[in-house]
């Protein structure tokens, strides 16, 4: 697998289906990423700001009346949430701030579905002096205003885009043109495990840092490995970070969990593992929401970070291989996730990684008490609260009071 | 005479062939054929028919008009074939479509009934070279021409490598960009041309951003065809498919004059 991976490709996923004029930059990024990765002053430099800047390590927490109520495996929470800006989008960005600035690119464009990764964009470009452009689906900026509101003030300019479904399929379009059209001066920050390769590899391993935390905090909280981590699927760059240094480890069950939406059998979902047919979208082969023309879909879910009509192709490969598992979660359902992490242990986590809190339940109960599951809780849900009070009916009115 | 070797003819005309775009399904099913209809009438060497794609990220916001608006009218692939298929037997007809829509048919379908129709040639802006290789073998077997992409980013050692597959024209891409009209000729785009010409035998033909004759006029000292299609895209928005026609003669007549360039 290593070895295909380094071609570019996870098995049969993967590739670099992109415009001519982009495969120069893509070369470019691969060898200074080739050059740097283990280069000593560029580890220091990524270790040092990972944890000042960032505050790594996150801690690896007991959600002790979680795993009361549910009667089954210890639940632990990975605390990505705790990271600068709120998510674990942070890590890769400073990575790739890192290489665009060695390569010596002065402007930095990004995507952003739930604005996380635009926050983190927006914070490692003024770190770093750098112009921002971060599109936007013009849907998105109004469900996630909060961030809109965050990335101006980092000094980042947003675009909403008008075109298609105005998600993150369509944002992720225009950075791509954008992309092509400054291609000499610009880098861009993909914030996932998608895109053309080397993409998928280099996100993966600055998420990775997520996984080799969990294996060090584990072996010192319960003195081994989690008997399996569970974390929720969009294009997937948090679970692939979770899971990368456990896979084909004996033992560990690795599970994903994609945004169901209103329902798989609705059509309105995120869920392209379960439902998607292989295809290639923004630059990769891997499993994509279309229609029988081949046509690409629009994707839905209650949380704009997993609204994504495709995954990362090495989760394609890591279904395909049966090295992971992947199930998929309602919006109703990830509702009820949100609302007992937040009752019933003092967070409020992302709607992305409400759908991970959802699954788990099931997942510490095939396991039963005494084991282990780590639950990696992506991002923290202050960006998600207008959405959440919207659809469970929670308002700021004050009742009587006593 | 198979539709590679008319693609190919289309070239030795002792002036850069004229390659108007229209996407198909757009301004109407039936609309995308009076545009094709007006082209030849105009003088059109060679049609290049674009397949409506959701996504279509090499292309600028007038294409991306016509694409949303030619899926909104039903325009699906075999629409698309067929149009293209009604037309190859009066001009070669290259189809440019995003990969998605070939792998998601199958590739050997794909290829069997471009050959069918009668296709002569398939660009597709989102499949380099380095993922090309079987696909454009297929092509050629089928008698379809493979015509890759070569951008002012392309290195040497790619444009060679552009070279060994391309068995029709190669499409250079005149600035680094997505479709849309520009003014003049941008200024790297001579260069490019130049630089493919000297690392690629087959015939070179110049796309992307150009939008009046005269841009026209000064690519044709060096292509040895001019492809033109969001402006004619925008002409056809706004007085349809004659208002584009009688646009394209003038670009004709403007290529006729230069006659003597190319190669």
């Amino acid at each position: 697998m290593r070895q295909r991976a380094e071609s570019g490709y996870f098995g049969p996923f993967g590739g670099r289906y992109v415009p001519e004029t982009l495969i120069h930059a893509l070369e470019e990024l691969e060898e200074s990423y080739e050059r740097y990765r283990n280069d000593p002053e560029f580890v220091e430099e990524l270790d040092a700001l990972a944890r000042d800047f960032v505050g790594r390590p996150t801690p690896l927490m007991l959600a002790s009346r979680l795993t009361r109520r549910w009667g089954g495996a210890n639940v632990w929470f990975k605390r990505e949430d705790l990271a600068h800006t709120g998510a674990h989008k942070i890590n890769n960005t400073l990575g790739q701030i890192l290489l665009a600035d060695r390569m010596g690119k002065r402007r930095i464009i990004a995507e952003t579905g739930a604005g996380q990764h635009g926050v983190a964009t927006a914070t490692v470009a003024a770190l770093y002096g750098k112009e921002c452009v971060v599109y936007m689906g013009e849907e998105d900026t109004r469900r996630q205003r909060l961030n809109v509101v965050r990335m101006r003030l980092l000094g980042a300019e947003v675009v909403p885009v008008r075109t298609g479904s105005r998600t993150l399929k369509d944002a992720v379009n225009e950075a791509i043109r954008d992309w092509v059209t400054n291609v000499e001066d610009t880098h861009y920050i993909i914030g996932s495990v998608v895109g053309p390769a080397p993409y998928p590899r280099i996100v993966r391993d600055f998420q990775t840092v997520i996984g080799r935390e969990i294996e060090a905090q584990a072996r010192e909280r319960f003195g081994g490995d989690p008997d399996a981590i569970v974390a929720c699927v969009g294009a997937g760059s948090n679970a692939i970070g979770a899971f990368h240094p456990f896979v084909g480890r004996e033992g560990v069950r690795l599970v994903g969990v994609e945004a169901a939406g209103r329902g798989l059998e609705s059509g309105e979902h995120g869920a392209s593992l379960a439902e998607g047919r292989l295809g290639v979208l923004h630059g990769a082969k891997s499993y994509v929401l279309q229609t029988p023309d081949g046509q690409i879909r629009e994707a839905h879910s209650i949380s704009a970070g997993l609204d994504y009509p495709a995954t990362g192709p090495e989760h394609a490969y890591l279904k395909e291989e049966g090295l992971a598992e992947y199930a998929s979660v309602t919006d109703e359902e990830a509702l009820e996730g949100f609302t007992l992490c937040s009752k019933l242990e003092g967070i409020l986590p992302a709607l992305e990684s409400a759908h991970a809190v959802y699954h788990a339940e099931k997942v510490a109960r095939e396991l039963g008490p005494g084991r282990n599951l780590v639950v990696c809780l992506s991002g923290r849900g202050d960006k998600d609260v207008e959405v959440a009070a919207e659809a469970l009916g929670v308002g700021p009115e004050v009742s009587g009071g006593r | 005479m198979g539709g590679r070797e008319r693609l190919l003819g289309a070239f030795s005309k002792g002036r850069p062939a004229l390659i108007p775009y229209l996407t198909a399904g757009y301004p109407s099913l039936g609309g995308a054929r009076e545009v094709a209809e007006a082209y030849l009438e105009a003088g059109a060497d060679v049609l290049e028919v674009g397949v409506p794609f959701s996504d279509p990220l090499a292309d600028g916001p007038t294409i991306q008009d016509t694409t949303a608006r030619a899926l909104e009218n039903g325009a699906d692939v075999d629409y698309s074939l067929g149009l293209a298929g009604e037309f190859s037997g009066r001009a070669p007809v290259v189809v440019l479509v995003y990969y998605n829509l070939i792998f998601a048919r199958g590739v050997e379908r794909f290829v069997r009934e471009a050959g069918e129709a009668g296709i002569s040639g398939v660009v597709i802006p989102d499949l380099p070279v380095d993922e090309a290789g079987d696909f454009a073998r297929a092509m050629e077997d089928a008698g379809v021409a493979f015509c890759p992409l070569a951008a002012p980013t392309s290195t040497d050692r790619r444009l060679e490598e552009i070279g060994r597959l391309a068995s029709g024209f190669v499409y250079c891409v005149s600035v680094a960009g997505v479709t849309g009209v520009r003014e003049k000729l941008p200024p790297g785009a001579v260069e490019l041309l130049r630089r493919v010409r000297a690392k690629v035998s087959a015939p070179v033909a110049l796309g992307f951003g150009i939008g009046s004759a005269e841009a026209a006029r000064e690519a044709a000292g060096e292509a040895d065809g001019i492809i033109i299609g969001s402006r004619l895209m925008q002409l056809v928005g706004e007085g349809g498919p004659e208002r584009a026609g009688r646009w394209l003669q003038e670009v004709r007549a403007a290529l006729s004059e230069s006659a003597g360039g190319g190669h």
